[in-house]
């Protein structure tokens, strides 16, 4: 039982994360489905940082280090996004697909690359190990709460006031429901909106560090990151772009994604001997039925996926 | 009469499209040779010829008509997916379930062939009628309850990969991820070559798909550009509400449209998977990578029919050189490519805006040299010289 919930934790604080990112980015009005391409990529830059960090430095610096690298990487990533949408008005779903197969080429070469040149040939996969530095961001020797759950908590609650409570989130959510009244008013569309994507960049980032994380001291760039991007999108979907109702939707998602992770270590479980795709399913499942339940009534941002012209003003 | 030509040419937006392709394949491959530069910088010239030669890279002639049967095989599903993508495109969606699609038509068509050794036609006609519930679930979704068929497609694509792997597990050889190979001969559920694996160097695996590939892409055009049905489809594109106002059924177009994108990737998967090439594993964690090429294809094809079987031939052609570069680099760099030209493609529109914006330029400096031409004749000799240029530039 302990596992279920230690589980359960580690995949919600991660989809609450990107799926706050791409909140940040859909309430400015870019649809952001290149999330998943951008957690690898983040991911990669976290990743590396663990794996070639000295670990006798205090975890502390590890974990800020690594934060960093992630951050920016999926920032620097997501710049292709904004560039392609913002300055040229291109199909936000084409450039977001293309960023997702993009981060998953690019890392697998990347590491395979330098795998290569590391071991002159002998090594061409594309993993890489971090084992030395991974218990050092344990907060409990032996259970799987991180680090990474605080700063979960801490960026939800950040969220939470920056959008509905500074001047700049209420700027960054008109420009996601009337760019044109937004600019009426002064306000740099524009800005706003690479704002809103580098913001998602930088947690997608975080996210994908968190993922790769989770999944042992070894991480395989070949899978990726296994569709928790698309998860992530689903959660914001569920949650109806609100960071408070992320989080709760993103506790149900994780704990149905923990399921599948270790579920068939009860007993319970183990003895209704349900094979163990229909675990990796049921998250996708759940979550297209729930949306079919939700979106009628969806209160998605009212701009989002419309190129911002001046000239519709 | 040269002048009027020559415009007519440039404003064409046939040629419009294959120049913005050209460019962005031109720039993909550059940054590609920038990448295998950074990488391993001796063997850059040669990893790019490798790549770009693909199967002429063969030293025989035998051979290479061999490996050039193999791309062929490989590119007729990849034609069908992206034809799936534009045609769903052309109704205003974007098809990112062409990859579970394909996938339920692959899963649907093994089955068929392994449990009941059905023939070939009927295991397309199984594939068919997956692929086309597969999409059937993100149109109806779509039409009735909003939800995004993009989101619909993705738990789509990762739910019928999880369910094809655990239905294939039964018919893999003991505790092998694959499953057992299709013997041709022994096997009636492969398509049948019909002389044409003769033309290939015996490259068993040609068979009718691909020249049925080529007749689907010419009925879709035709069905798009020809028929009432294909007009309801693109005025659903353009602004459902208008079609809805002019009367049409825009929620069971949209249902229709993904049925019919469905059963394209579905049959993509049943050429594939009947030619005999290759088999399904069961391991695989991430869905084939073929439904998402299709976008390349689809967007780098000018989202035309017919300029996707160039387009699909172009991108299968280097990922299939992608793969003889290991050893000097990874063969991930073709996907690199593809995701490079992929993104490309997003600046399309703004490459096409900007030749427009050109050819206007241009336009309106031929006509105001033409004005000043004819401005300066009237002086010199009026009457009948100028009626005489008035007329041509009328034309």
């Amino acid at each position: 039982m302990m596992l279920l919930i230690q589980y359960t934790l580690v995949y919600a604080c991660l989809l609450t994360v990107v799926a706050l990112g791409g909140c940040y980015s859909e309430r400015s009005g870019i649809i952001n489905i290149g999330l998943e391409g951008i957690m690898v990529m983040g991911g990669l830059g976290g990743i590396l940082v663990l794996a070639f960090i000295p670990a006798t430095l205090p975890p502390i610096i590890i974990f800020f280090a690594a934060t960093l690298a992630a951050m920016t990487c999926g920032m620097a990533y997501s710049m292709l996004l904004g560039v392609a949408s913002i300055n040229f008005k291109a199909d936000q779903t084409l450039a977001g697909t293309a960023l997702n197969m993009l981060g998953l080429a690019l890392a697998t070469v990347i590491i395979k690359a330098l795998n290569i040149a590391r071991t002159a040939g002998a090594d061409n996969s594309a993993r890489i190990i971090f084992k030395d530095t991974r218990p050092l961001l344990s907060l409990a020797k032996g259970t799987e709460f991180n680090m990474f759950m605080i700063l979960t908590v801490v960026l939800l609650v950040a969220a939470y006031i920056v959008l509905y409570k500074t001047r700049f989130g209420l700027r960054l959510m008109s420009c996601g429901e009337h760019p044109q009244a937004a600019a009426s008013v002064g306000i740099s569309v524009a800005k706003m909106r690479y704002c809103g994507v580098l913001i998602s960049g930088a947690l997608g980032g975080i996210g994908g560090l968190m993922y790769l994380y989770s999944c042992g001291s070894e991480a395989n760039f070949e899978t990726g990151v296994a569709g928790f991007g698309f998860l992530a999108l689903a959660v914001m979907i569920f949650g109806q772009w609100k960071p408070h109702r992320i989080a709760i939707s993103a506790l149900l998602f994780g704990f149905f994604r923990a399921l599948a992770a270790v579920g068939q270590a009860f007993d319970l479980l183990a003895a209704l001997e349900i094979p163990k795709p229909i675990y990796n399913m049921l998250p996708y499942i759940i979550c297209l039925i729930v949306l079919a339940f939700t979106s009628k009534n969806s209160k998605a941002p009212k701009a989002e996926g419309i190129p911002y012209d001046k000239s519709t003003r | 009469m040269d002048n009027n030509n020559r415009r007519g040419f440039f404003s064409l937006p046939g040629v419009r499209s294959l120049l913005a392709a050209l460019i962005c394949i031109l720039i993909g491959l550059m940054l590609g040779y920038i990448v295998l530069l950074i990488i391993n910088p001796e063997n850059a010239g040669k990893g790019m010829d490798v790549m770009l030669k693909n199967f002429l890279a063969r030293n025989k002639t035998f051979t290479q008509i061999k490996h050039l049967g193999n791309t062929l095989v490989k590119t007729a599903p990849l034609i069908l997916c992206s034809l799936s993508i534009l045609f769903a495109y052309k109704a205003g969606m974007f098809n990112i379930g062409a990859a579970g699609q394909y996938v339920a038509g692959a899963g649907a068509c093994l089955f068929f062939a392994y449990k009941f050794s059905a023939p070939w036609y009927v295991c397309i006609l199984v594939a068919i009628a997956a692929g086309s519930l597969w999409g059937a679930i993100s149109g109806a979704l779509k039409a009735y309850l909003n939800v995004n068929e993009v989101i619909s497609g993705i738990m789509l694509n990762w739910i019928s990969l999880y369910l094809v792997n655990m239905l294939m597990k039964p018919f893999c050889k003991g505790a092998e991820k694959d499953t057992i190979a299709f013997v041709r001969g022994q096997s009636h559920s492969l398509i049948p070559n019909l002389g044409l694996d003769k033309l290939f160097s015996n490259n068993t695996s040609v068979t009718i798909a691909i020249p049925l590939t080529i007749i689907i892409a010419v009925v879709i055009w035709i069905l798009l550009s020809k028929t009432k049905f294909g007009y309801e489809i693109k005025a659903t594109g353009f602004n459902k509400n208008a079609a809805k106002y002019a009367g049409m059924h825009e929620k069971s177009n949209i249902i229709i449209t993904m049925v019919i994108a469905g059963a394209l990737a579905g049959i993509a998967a049943s050429f594939f998977f009947l030619s005999g090439f290759s088999t399904w594993n069961t391991n695989q964690t991430s869905v084939p990578a073929m439904g998402f090429n299709g976008i390349a294809a689809a967007f780098l094809g000018g989202l035309h029919p017919i300029g996707v079987i160039f387009s699909s031939l172009f991108i299968q052609h280097i990922s299939d050189g992608g793969t003889s570069l290991t050893g000097m680099y990874p063969a991930q760099i073709s996907d690199l490519i593809s995701a490079i030209i992929i993104y490309l493609c997003g600046f399309v529109l703004f490459m096409k805006l900007q030749m427009s914006k050109i050819s206007a330029a241009n336009e309106r400096r031929r006509r105001a040299r033409l004005e000043a031409l004819a401005a300066a004749e009237t002086e010199n000799k009026p009457d009948d010289a100028s009626e005489e240029t008035k007329g041509g530039e009328a034309k």
